[in-house]
């Protein structure tokens, strides 16, 4: 009795925290992109006129977990098979959120685009019992500047 | 040491290969950060324990890279990659490689 009862509270505290802090994280991840939207990135390796620029490595990497309720979801989603939206979202914030943190090490190194983006997801809780649990997305690439 | 993850260094030309280098760590959390991703896997959001400790990570792998590449003589890495395996429930090895170059 008391499990389930515990269980049903956990339930709801991950419902009401999990949603308010997706809502929050994409609206500041909105807001970021806006901000940064002046530093371009691109997945392509070649660089066109590259003579008067000058390149270094930047990334930025975030781990993001799932919350209770969403986890119970996926579980659920698991018997049936299909889409597992709750799991998309995770790694749309995580993936945006890593590019963002990229893109802002770019701008503390005064580059004005990023060359060959990368994206690595690696998870957190491989070979733990309980599934994804967390994700850890990095992003990097080539940032560059004029030269001075 | 200029480092870049695409084939070459802008602005500059390479002028001499001088093969792989790599660096790589093995990390693991400690218990303190383990309780709090615990809470945290109630709540969702980010681990901000477990994203500093890749972030050091990562930049320990890269710096362990670029000693390597300094002691063979080079002034550059290129084509860059991050690869990351868990060896272990609870650790994780961050791995850097690269080619390391002379650019002028």
């Amino acid at each position: 009795m008391y499990d389930l009862l515990l269980f049903l509270i956990l339930l709801l505290l991950g419902y009401v925290f999990g949603q308010r802090a997706e809502k929050r994280h994409f609206r500041s991840i909105i807001e970021r992109e806006k901000a940064l939207r002046d530093i371009l990135v691109f997945s392509e390796r070649r660089i066109p006129d590259e003579d008067q620029l000058e390149g270094t490595l930047v990334s930025g990497n975030v781990v993001i977990s799932v919350d209770f309720f969403k986890r119970f979801v996926a579980n659920l989603r698991n018997l049936v098979g299909g889409r597992v939206s709750s799991y998309e979202s995770l790694l749309e914030r995580a993936r945006r959120e890593a590019i963002l943190r990229m893109k802002e090490a770019a701008r503390r190194k005064g580059a004005t685009a990023v060359w060959n983006l990368r994206l690595e997801t690696a998870s957190i809780h491989k070979g733990a019992q309980n599934g994804i649990g967390a994700v850890e997305v990095v992003a990097y690439g080539t940032a560059v500047r004029q030269r001075r | 040491m200029i480092v870049t993850n695409i084939e070459t260094v802008p602005g500059m030309q390479i002028v001499k290969h001088l093969g792989l280098v790599s660096g790589n760590t093995v990390r693991s959390k400690h218990a303190g950060r383990d309780i709090m991703a615990g809470l945290k896997n109630i709540f969702g959001g980010e681990l901000k324990g477990y994203t500093e400790l890749l972030t050091e990570s990562r930049e320990e792998a890269t710096k362990r890279m670029i000693e390597q590449a300094r002691a063979i003589g080079a002034n550059a890495v290129v084509n860059v990659r991050f690869s990351t395996s868990s060896v272990a429930a609870g650790a994780a090895e961050l791995f850097a490689y690269g080619t390391a170059v002379v650019v002028e």
